[in-house]
C-alpha cells in the first residue's frame, strides 16, 4: 500500500491519536496515521465536555473554528431516587468570560476538525483502514504495522497506539492486558433534538451558554454508574453508564437502564417532545491509576483511553487523551532531534513527562476510590441518595411534625439502614479514597 | 418499584447508520451445546441486543446492529467463547454524532 517508510505510526483518530499525530507533524516528523472509522469521529462516542485548555495547548486558536457547542456556565450534580433529586447547581457568570474553560461538543464533528488540523500540519490520514497486526523484529521490538487494505508491513521508528479502550492490538500482542469487566464501564448514550429556544427555555440559559448534569442514585440500581444530561445548541446527549462487571452480575440490560432514567419526574421534562436521531454505546476506562498499564516498549508507546488514562471521578478524558498523545509526541520529537533510537530506554521519557502532568497526579490522587465504589456500590448508589432524598423530603415537607422529632427520624432511618459503624466507616474509607 | 420498560432495541438502532460488511461478521460465537454463563450474561449486557438463544437453547449473535462497543469481547472473549475483531475499515456502525 505504501511503500515509504515513517518516522511514526499513529493508530487511531481519536483524542489521544490527534494530539500526538499533530504534535509531532508539526515537529517536522513523517507521520502515518491510520483510522478505521469511515471519517474520524464515526467511531466515538462522547458525552461530551470539551476542556480548553488541553485543548488550546494544541490549537491555540481553536474557539474560532472548531465546531463547539455551548460553553459551560452551570453545573448541576444530581443525586436521585425513583421519584425526587437532591441537587447541588453551581452557576457562575465568571463562566462567561472571553475565553470559556469548558465546552459541550459532538464528537463526529469535532473528530473531523481535529483531523483536518492533523493534515494541514502534513501528517498522512488514512481512513477506513484496520490495523490488525503490530509488527515486530527477532528482538521484539515494534517496528511497524499490517493493515486490512493489504499491501504488506508498513514500517515506522515508533507506533504510537491511540486505539481507544478496546484496543485490540497492544492486548493482543501481549504489551498490556485486556480491559477486565472491573475496570471498564458500559455507557449507553441518545442524541435528544429540540428547536434551540426550547432547549435555552428548559435550562435556564442565554445564547451559547451551556448547562451540564451529572447524576447518580437509584437510576444505577445499585450498580456502580452515573447518568449525565448535556445540553448542546439544538440536541440533548442523555446517557447512562455502569461498571461492565456490575451489568454481568445483575442482568439488567443498558437499554432499559437508559430508559428508565430518561422516564425519571426530573429528567423526563427536560427532553420531553424531542426527536431522537442516535442510539450509541461506548466502554469508559474506570480502573484509575492501578489498571494504567506498562506505557511504552521498544518501538511503541500506549497513549488515551487504551492506556487506561480516564479519571472517572472527574469525567475527564478527552483531555488525558489529548495531553498523553501531546507528551508522548514531544518525547518521541525529543528522541528524534537528538538522533536517539526508540528504545524502551529513551520512551521511557514519556512516562516521566507524564507523571510530572496533572494526568498520573490526578489518578494517583483517587487510586483507591474505583475500587471503594466497587464494593460498596449499593450503599453509595442506592442507600445513601434514598436516605438523603427522605431527609430533605423530611426536612421541607410541612406537616404539624416538630422539627426535633423529624431530625431525630432522620438520624433514625440513617442509623438503621447502615448502622453507626458502618456510617462512620463509608465516611472514613471515602474520606480516605478521595484524599 | 423498579419495572424494567418494555424497551424495543430495534427501534433504537434504526436511528443509526451501518455499513455492513455482508457474510464477514466481526463477532463470532464459538459452537457449543450448553452456553457458558459469560454468554448467556451477553443475551441481556450487549446494548444493541445482538446475541440471541436460538431454539436449541444456544447462544447466537447477529452482529448487523452492533454499535462496536466492546462490553461482549471484555466479558466472553477470555474464555473462549467468542471471537472479537473490528470490522474491515470503513464497515461498521458510522456514528453522525457520537
Ligand atoms: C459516554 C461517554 C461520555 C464521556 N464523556 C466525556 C466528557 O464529557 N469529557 C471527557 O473529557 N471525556 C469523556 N469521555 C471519555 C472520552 O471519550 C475518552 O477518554 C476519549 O475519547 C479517549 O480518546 P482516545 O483517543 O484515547 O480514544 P478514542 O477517542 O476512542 O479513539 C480511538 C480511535 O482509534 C480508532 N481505532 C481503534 N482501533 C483501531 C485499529 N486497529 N485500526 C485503526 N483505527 C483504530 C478508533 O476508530 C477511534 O477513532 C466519555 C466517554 C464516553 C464513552
Ligand atoms: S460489541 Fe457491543 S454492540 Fe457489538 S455485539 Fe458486542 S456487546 Fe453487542
Amino acid at each position: 500500500m505504501i511503500e515509504e517508510r515513517f518516522d511514526a505510526i499513529v493508530v487511531g483518530a481519536g483524542m489521544a491519536g490527534n494530539a500526538a499525530a499533530l504534535t509531532m507533524a508539526k515537529c517536522g516528523l513523517q507521520v502515518l496515521q491510520l483510522e478505521r472509522g469511515e471519517y474520524p469521529g464515526s467511531k466515538n462516542v462522547q458525552g461530551a465536555i470539551l476542556y480548553a485548555d488541553m485543548m488550546e495547548r494544541l490549537i491555540p486558536d481553536f474557539r474560532e473554528e472548531a465546531p463547539l457547542e455551548r460553553h459551560l456556565v452551570e453545573q448541576r450534580f444530581w443525586l436521585l431516587d425513583d421519584r425526587s433529586h437532591v441537587g447541588m447547581h453551581y452557576r457562575s457568570d465568571d463562566f462567561n468570560e472571553e475565553r470559556p474553560n469548558r465546552y459541550t461538543i459532538i464528537r463526529a464533528p469535532f473528530d473531523k476538525w481535529f483531523s483536518s488540523k492533523v493534515r494541514e500540519a502534513g501528517a498522512t490520514v488514512l481512513c477506513e483502514t484496520t490495523v490488525t497486526e503490530l509488527v515486530r523484529d527477532d528482538r521484539e521490538r515494534v517496528v511497524g504495522v499490517r493493515t486490512d487494505r493489504g499491501g504488506g508491513e508498513i514500517h515506522a521508528d515508533v507506533v504510537v497506539l491511540a486505539e481507544g479502550v478496546n484496543g485490540l492490538l497492544g492486548t493482543r500482542a501481549g504489551l498490556r492486558a485486556r480491559p477486565t469487566p472491573d475496570n471498564v464501564a458500559l455507557a449507553v448514550k441518545e442524541m435528544h433534538f429540540l428547536p434551540r429556544e426550547t432547549i435555552e427555555a428548559r435550562f435556564n440559559l442565554k445564547g451559547d451558554e451551556g448547562v451540564v448534569i451529572e447524576a447518580a442514585g437509584t437510576i444505577s440500581r445499585g450498580m456502580t454508574g452515573m447518568g449525565f444530561v448535556y445540553a448542546n445548541k439544538e440536541c440533548i446527549s442523555v446517557g447512562i453508564g455502569c461498571l461492565v462487571a456490575d451489568f454481568q452480575r445483575t442482568g439488567q440490560t443498558p437499554y432499559g437502564m437508559l430508559d428508565h432514567f430518561k422516564q425519571h419526574p426530573s429528567v423526563a421534562p427536560l427532553i420531553a417532545g424531542s426527536e431522537i436521531k442516535e442510539y450509541a454505546a461506548h466502554l469508559i476506562p474506570e480502573g484509575g491509576y492501578k489498571a494504567i498499564p506498562q506505557l511504552y516498549g521498544d518501538g511503541w508507546v500506549v497513549v488515551g483511553d487504551a492506556a487506561q488514562l480516564n479519571n472517572a471521578i472527574h469525567r475527564e478524558g478527552s483531555n488525558l487523551a489529548m495531553t498523553s498523545g501531546r507528551i508522548a509526541a514531544e518525547a518521541i520529537a525529543e528522541m528524534k532531534s537528538r538522533r536517539e533510537p526508540m528504545t524502551a530506554k529513551n520512551l521511557s521519557l514519556y512516562r516521566k513527562m507524564l507523571a510530572d502532568s496533572f494526568v498520573i497526579k490526578d489518578l494517583k490522587k483517587y487510586k483507591d476510590l474505583p475500587m471503594l465504589m466497587h464494593t460498596h456500590s449499593q450503599n453509595f448508589f442506592l442507600t445513601y441518595p434514598q436516605l438523603i432524598s427522605k431527609a430533605m423530603q423530611n426536612f421541607v415537607r410541612v406537616d404539624g411534625t416538630p422539627k426535633l422529632e423529624k431530625e431525630k427520624a432522620t438520624l433514625k432511618s440513617f442509623v438503621k439502614a447502615r448502622s453507626w459503624r458502618g456510617l462512620i466507616g463509608d465516611a472514613s474509607r471515602f474520606a480516605r479514597a478521595w484524599r | 418499584m423498579n419495572v424494567e420498560p418494555s424497551v424495543r432495541v430495534e427501534d433504537k438502532l434504526y436511528y443509526n447508520r451501518y455499513l455492513v460488511d455482508i457474510g464477514q461478521p466481526h463477532v463470532k460465537v464459538r459452537a457449543h451445546t450448553t452456553p457458558s454463563a459469560e454468554l448467556l450474561a451477553l443475551l441481556k449486557v450487549c446494548p444493541a441486543r445482538c446475541y440471541e438463544l436460538n431454539d436449541n437453547g444456544q447462544v447466537e449473535v447477529t452482529v448487523d446492529g452492533c454499535i462496536e462497543c466492546g462490553t461482549c469481547r471484555v466479558i466472553a472473549e477470555p474464555t473462549g467463547d467468542i471471537q472479537w475483531s473490528h470490522p474491515r475499515g470503513g464497515y461498521g456502525v458510522l456514528f453522525k454524532f457520537g
